[in-house]
């Protein structure tokens, strides 16, 4: 049966869509221009004033100044590591205690539960946090980005939720066959959770590479720096001047400029060229994560 | 016959003398794999969570390196009363509050009413992209949209260069204390609006499409289904969502704050959390900034148990 729209609700549905486009615009506009910007010749970039709709000239020397910059590709190579090494061991120890707060039965399981969850009420906070980890020794070492937030609750509680799916018969057949909890956890349940482990790889693989908080408190030999902390330093406190020593003090400005939009797009490409593949694992992950009555 | 009786008396016996130590030893020798299994999660939370937790006790000494958190000399709430008095304490609290409740009038609203929009679409494919293009920002670090804010809002950015067009004064706008809130929650509605409608969307795709069908029988339009089955459908998530807003009002993004603020816009932007980081970390006053931070989770706490049984009073929705 088709629905004859009244006028009222073709206005509806037709300014609905036009906000939607301006919404989007509002969103995409700024990526664009970064990119145009990038590209620009900087001398004709500063002469240009209001929106970009392509680049001004067109130059590549930001790019090559940036690549030529030995923080960037080194921040990239830390981040790289942070972001792989931090993730594994996240999906270890999240596996881990997913597998065990999901079996039935289990004497001490209410009280873990209890011990865990409490944590998302309540923590320690800033400083004694920094203090601990402190202590352990781990400040100026790569352990500092990897091993506090090694488990986030809420990735755990959906993990759970997700492995007591699995049907117990399943589990059952291979203890029959001899199979011990390791092969049980690594060769039946998380082989067919794959989707939830799709999604706790991306949302913890994100999370390191947009770190940076951590790196600031931890961090104070530059050799490790992260590439969000590089960022940091060129974007927002404005140090471009140690990447434009070859250029002339009259062209520094302008240069550095364009350093700061091509750094921008090199720091956003990967994001932005997975974004289209990753999403719906995203999405998905919300989903999981939505709360149920 | 006699013995039989016997023998499952004394069964029976045993069994109630089995003590509580008992099962619990046979539980552990039983399942011991998974109990292996637990001790690194188990570690992981005693040292990385509780651990802080009893570190808070440095917030009742006067805590030095040299003498450790055990070794230094309890001074009570000497640290609380020293915050309580100072000129920043006021202004903290106003701030945190205020930067919480802006963001909880436009912000949280903001993902709902995208959610109520984008259910509205009728062209699957064009609902699809602008997904696809609201949740983008979400992925990008905070890092680069702060880097992005500082370069289109400086005084020759490209926001200047627009509003000069249609006769606004060239401002700062990062280095102005009376523009510090609108950025902070105008940035945080482009950043998650999309992101924040996902799990609207999935409660709006959860209601019964039979409800519908019988309001269009009853002859409603769109905007009276709206208002009696599509929103009271999704109240629960919102209220939810809302109880654990609550319970974050006093954590307002202090990463942003920190990346955004500037000595000049301090009186506005300065937050309980980007104090302690200054005064904590920056300075070293450990004792004092943990106190700070003692106090800022105990209020976070009570307004999340204060908004979790209001709920349950009002709405009967509740976080547990």
């Amino acid at each position: 049966m088709l629905n004859r729209r009244t006028w009222g609700e073709r206005t509806f549905d037709g300014s609905n869509a036009l906000f939607m486009v301006l919404l989007s615009i509002l969103t995409l506009y700024p990526f664009l221009y970064v990119a145009f910007a990038s590209l620009s010749d900087p001398a004709s970039l500063m002469q240009h004033r209001g929106l970009l709709l392509m680049p001004e000239g067109f130059s590549l020397d930001a790019y090559k100044a940036v690549f030529d910059n030995p923080m960037i590709p080194a921040g990239y190579r830390n981040t790289l590591f942070y972001v792989t090494a931090g993730t594994a061991i996240n999906l270890f120890m999240t596996s881990l205690g997913a597998y065990v707060l999901s079996r039935k039965g289990l004497y001490f399981r209410n009280a873990m539960m209890f011990f865990i969850v409490l944590t998302m009420f309540f923590q320690g906070g800033l400083i004694p946090t920094y203090l601990l980890v402190s202590s352990l020794g781990m400040i100026d070492t790569p352990w500092a980005m990897l091993l506090p937030g090694a488990i986030s609750t809420w990735n755990l509680i959906i993990m759970r939720t997700s492995f007591q799916a699995v049907p117990v018969s399943l589990e059952e057949s291979a203890r029959i066959d001899g199979a011990n909890d390791w092969t049980i956890l690594f060769r039946v349940i998380i082989p067919l959770s794959l989707p939830v482990i799709a999604v706790m790889i991306l949302f913890y693989g994100v999370g390191h590479w947009n770190a940076w908080f951590g790196a600031m408190l931890y961090l104070r030999d530059r050799e490790l720096y992260p590439l969000q902390l590089v960022l940091r330093e060129i974007l927002i406190t404005n140090s471009t001047d140690n990447m434009t020593t070859g250029a002339s003090s009259l062209d520094k400005i302008p240069i550095g400029e364009t350093i700061k939009y091509a750094t921008i797009i090199v720091a956003t490409i990967p994001i932005l060229l997975l974004y289209p593949f990753l999403q719906k694992y995203f999405v998905k992950g919300v989903m999981i994560g939505a709360i149920k009555e | 016959m006699a013995m039989m009786e016997e023998k499952l008396a004394r069964a029976g016996r045993a069994r109630t003398k089995d003590s509580l130590l008992r099962r619990m030893g046979r539980d552990l020798r039983r399942n011991r794999v998974i109990y292996l299994m637990a001790l690194p999660v188990l570690l992981y939370y005693g040292v990385f969570e509780y651990g802080p937790m009893y570190g808070l006790q440095i917030a009742f000494k006067d805590y030095s390196l040299g003498d450790g958190i055990l070794g230094s000399p309890w001074v009570g709430f000497k640290h609380f009363q020293e915050f309580f008095e100072s000129f920043y304490f006021w202004r903290l609290i106003r701030n945190t509050l205020l930067l919480s409740l802006y963001d909880l009038l436009f912000g949280f609203p903001a993902a709902i009413g995208l959610a109520l929009l984008l259910n509205e679409l009728r062209v699957q494919w064009f609902k699809r992209t602008i997904q696809t293009v609201t949740y983008l920002p979400h992925f990008i670090s905070i890092v680069v949209v702060v880097g992005m804010m500082v370069d289109f809002l400086a005084r020759d950015g490209v926001v200047n260069q627009l509003l000069m067009l249609f006769g606004m004064p060239e401002t700062a706008y990062m280095r102005e204390p009376d523009w510090f809130r609108f950025l902070y929650v105008a940035s945080g509605i482009w950043k998650e609006v999309g992101w924040g409608s996902i799990i609207y969307l999935a409660a709006l795709a959860a209601i019964d499409p039979t409800l519908y069908e019988a309001a269009k029988v009853d002859g409603a339009g769109r905007w009276k289904q709206a208002l009696h089955i599509t929103i009271p459908g999704i109240m629960p998530t919102v209220i939810i969502l809302l109880i654990l807003k609550m319970g974050t009002m006093m954590t307002v993004g202090s990463e942003k704050i920190l990346l955004m603020y500037t000595p000049l816009t301090f009186e506005t932007a300065d937050v309980i959390s980007t104090f302690v980081y200054r005064k904590g970390i920056l300075e070293s006053n450990y004792s004092y900034t943990a106190a700070v931070g003692l106090f800022n989770a105990v209020i976070a706490f009570t307004l999340l148990v204060v908004s979790n049984s209001l709920s349950k009073r009002l709405t009967d929705t509740k976080l547990w």
